[in-house]
């Protein structure tokens, strides 16, 4: 047997080494647990690396008025009040300490005059919240995270795709996959498993994700019995590239708006006049998608459908200070110079606020032993998610996700994998070599890509919806007829062919979801329901898995101790006496 | 729509050699989409490293028409397109299957160099001068392509005796942190072996971020080391006072 897969035994095992896996490693480490780190890239290539704009916390550096309570609030409010309170009010108290540990690990942020952390506006957030270095902090912080594991001397497994969670009953005993090197098979034995593989976005054409967005996690989780909650929210940011096409998606960072940047239309109009007059360009994401789609619907778009963002107003100096990577970025591939003119920006598919359900304080999912931290995991967000809020996301709970999992590792003792699931994740992942002449994968991923664009949108109803559930099926069926080429040493099409059961299992639910919520809220717009429904308000869409039937029902949402109820209210008193 | 020939390595450790492939040309196209299209059209198994398609993660590093570069930053209509475009992978490093070269030698070598660790007096205010300072290393996106054209590992393969000009930014981020007390001038001197670098600015040549290896992290570098080991007078004084 031991020809057929390696074998690697830790207490805690993460899936996933963006700033969240690293976070969570960072932490259980420090636990004293053995821990590996599975990552389908190199080492610091993770999605992570293109945040952009910074890391929201209320450290009231630039506006000293700023604290966590009106963190927690803007995060509530962003998220229409879907969010776990909890977790919002974690975050909004836990994110700075998390900012300063990165410091003692050696980031380095813009400095205010007194030579303080800086902090910029960003959309949705009261205050200049947002801790940064140029336009490149998650970069900053990603290296800071790897060098501080790589000190502390975790495991990295790189390049290396894991394609199912192994159980011991009904709890958590390991994870099977694959080397994308050579194709060879891996069992990881573990005690506990921390889900911190990021998002969706591949499931759509245009977006900002890198291409190991499939939703891995999400997926894994689900068929191992987990559940899945509030699917239906898929952010899709306001500002990507839409110009030439082979740019067509990337992420234009908010911090553009952040800085000073106005959107107009093909006309010259400042439009976000009509859509929120008050926020302007800084509205929250869902809005300003919304607000840039209907300028486009309605005939007002620019050259190649999209709206324009100027930020050459600002002196040059500044604007390639404060926005290298998108001065660079313009100028390299769309001939842009944006300190003389206009960007050109269109809708973008960036960040899934659903994911694993899990609990608030612990990041401990529906299955004893799964933990789920970051853009995997549900809850914080609601939905939809601030700028700024994911990167401290990922510290937030990747660091109690480790904390948790190590603690669970050390009391639990060790588990026992059957070889029966192994035989089965391996006749699974050979299965695409079995089959000659069947379909190709790269089809069935462009025509998924297609119908998740047309159908299941930004705006959405219920005949698009029902019809991308026949479509997702339609790509189930031809998955099971995939075939590959070549032979397992690095092959993209069958790493693809085997992405794509992750990238269905999570459309499905969004589809399911989406056309389960009759109201308009957050991301979630329907246009058969274009209103905020108060009972739909009270209710999170669960996913759970029912033999091979995905199951959708709703439950509600916890309620919020009175006295973060009432400081809700009292903020908005005060914003309302403000504006 | 206008074509384009690629003219792309295929092959393995065993041997391979170069494949022609005609590729429509979009505008605005990257030579990283030019082989995607090869990938979903034409040669499904084609293996290509990459991740954000952005130049922010570092991960496709190819010879383009005899260059290092990111194929996700290189405009095909930069490129003449009457004859093949020739792509081939990082000749520095060995070869896993068609573009994609093993880079791990790379994550070995970084394991080396002491981590930061802020002097205990540090009083955590910074100047942004000095972030900015330090920011130009801490921009680099390992995409390796510095490592791909330093002849003493492309040429000479002294990879056991010499860092390479990464790990050179990677230190000098470290060494000029405004907080950071280690020094790291004896681990230069011998296990990164910076004295192998006789500064013919190829890495910051090909550098997509535009960092200034040779003139701001390795001189630096190569005079801390000098005034480290070499300069009587500074040794003299440390002598007196007590080295830190």
């Amino acid at each position: 047997m031991s020809d057929r897969f390696e074998t690697h035994e830790h207490d805690v095992l993460i899936i996933g080494a963006g700033g969240a896996g690293l976070r969570a490693a960072i932490e259980a480490l420090g636990q004293g647990a053995s821990v590996g780190v599975v990552s389908k890239s190199l080492l610091g290539k993770a999605h992570t690396v293109m945040a952009e704009g910074g890391i929201a916390a209320a450290m009231g550096n630039v506006d000293a008025a700023d604290d966590w309570r009106t963190h927690f609030g803007d995060t509530m409010r962003g998220g229409k009040m879907l969010n776990n309170w909890r977790m919002a009010q974690i975050h909004a108290q836990e994110a700075p300490d998390r900012v300063r540990e990165l410091e003692l690990w050696g980031a380095l942020f813009d400095r205010t005059e007194k030579g303080q952390i800086l902090q910029r506006a960003f959309g949705g957030h009261t205050h200049k919240r947002l801790c940064h270095v140029g336009d490149r902090t998650g970069l900053e912080m990603i290296r800071t995270l790897q060098d501080r594991g790589v000190q502390m001397g975790f495991d990295v497994y790189m390049e290396c795709t894991i394609t199912r969670l192994l159980r011991d009953g009904d709890r958590i005993a390991g994870a099977f996959g694959y080397w994308r090197e050579h194709g060879r098979f891996v069992v990881f034995k573990a005690k506990s498993v921390v889900m911190a593989t990021g998002g969706i976005g591949k499931a759509w054409p245009i977006t900002s994700n890198s291409w190991e967005y499939t939703g891995d996690g999400m997926a894994l989780a689900y068929e191992a019995g987990a559940e899945l909650m509030d699917m239906e929210f898929v952010q899709f940011h306001p500002t990507g590239m839409v110009w030439p096409p082979g740019v067509q998606g990337i992420l234009v960072t908010e911090a553009v708006r952040g800085e000073g940047g106005i959107l107009r239309n093909k006309v010259g109009e400042r439009f976000m006049e009509r859509y929120d007059k008050q926020r302007m360009e800084l509205s929250t994401r869902d809005v300003v998608a919304r607000a840039i789609y209907t300028e486009v619907r309605e005939g007002r778009g620019t050259e190649h459908g999209g709206a324009y963002l100027d930020i050459s107003h600002k002196p040059a100096e500044y604007v390639k200070r404060k926005l290298p990577s998108m001065y660079h970025q313009f100028l390299e591939l769309a001939d842009v110079d944006i300190t003389k003119g206009p960007m050109e920006v269109g809708p973008t598919c960036h960040y899934m606020m659903g994911g694993i359900r899990v609990d608030a304080e612990t990041a401990q999912s529906s299955l004893p032993g799964l933990f789920a931290a970051g853009e995997a995991a549900a809850g914080l967000h609601g939905a939809n998610r601030l700028g700024g809020n994911s990167l401290s996301d990922l510290l937030v709970f990747g660091r109690r996700a480790g904390l948790a999992a190590a603690k669970h590792a050390s009391t639990t003792p060790a588990s026992a994998v059957d070889a029966a699931q192994i035989d089965e994740a391996e006749h699974e992942a050979l299965a695409p070599f079995q089959q000659k002449q069947g379909e190709s994968p790269y089809a069935i991923h462009r025509d998924l890509q297609d119908s998740m664009q047309k159908l299941v949108g930004i705006f959405r109803n219920k005949e698009d919806l029902e019809r991308s559930l026949g479509e997702i099926d339609k790509a189930k069926k031809r998955l099971g007829r995939v075939s590959v080429e070549g032979s397992r040493l690095y092959n993209p099409g069958w790493h693809l062919a085997l992405d794509l059961k992750s990238m269905l299992t999570v459309s499905e639910a969004v589809a399911l979801s989406a056309l389960a919520r009759e109201e308009s809220r957050g991301a979630h717009s329907r246009i058969d329901f274009q209103k905020l429904d108060p009972s739909w308000g009270a209710k999170n869409n669960i996913i759970q898995r029912d033999g091979e039937a995905m199951k959708l029902r709703q439950e509600n949402v916890p309620e919020m101790p009175d006295e973060l109820r009432s400081l809700l209210a009292e903020e908005k008193g005060e914003t309302a006496r403000r504006g | 729509m206008r074509e384009a020939t690629l003219r792309v390595f295929r092959g393995e450790t065993t041997g391979g050699k170069t494949a022609d492939y005609r590729v429509p040309v979009a505008p605005g196209m990257v030579v990283l989409d030019a082989l995607h299209y090869i990938q979903g059209h034409l040669a499904p198994d084609l293996a290509v490293r990459w991740n954000c398609k952005a130049g922010k993660c570092g991960s496709c590093s190819a010879e383009v028409n005899g260059r290092p570069r990111l194929t996700c930053k290189t405009r095909m209509d930069s490129l003449p397109l009457d004859k093949p475009v020739t792509v081939l992978p990082m000749k520095a490093f060995p070869l896993i299957k068609d573009l994609v070269t093993d880079v791990s030698w790379n994550f070995r070598i970084n394991k080396r160099i002491p981590p930061f660790q802020p002097r205990p007096d540090a009083e955590w205010k910074i100047d942004q001068r000095d972030v900015d300072r330090v920011q130009e290393f801490r921009k680099c996106i390992e995409c390796f392509l510095c490592q791909n054209v330093c002849h003493v590992l492309r040429e000479h393969d002294k990879k056991e005796e010499f860092a390479g000009p990464r790990f050179f930014v990677r230190v000098a981020g470290l060494e000029m942190h405004p907080m950071d007390g280690a020094s790291r001038a004896g681990l230069l001197r011998k296990e990164l072996g910076i004295g192998l670098c006789n500064i013919t600015k190829c890495c910051t040549e090909v550098c997509p971020e535009e960092i200034r290896i040779t003139d701001n992290a390795i001189i630096p570098l190569k005079e801390r080391v000098v005034d480290e080991f070499y300069d009587p007078l500074l040794m003299l004084v440390r002598k007196i006072r007590g080295a830190r």
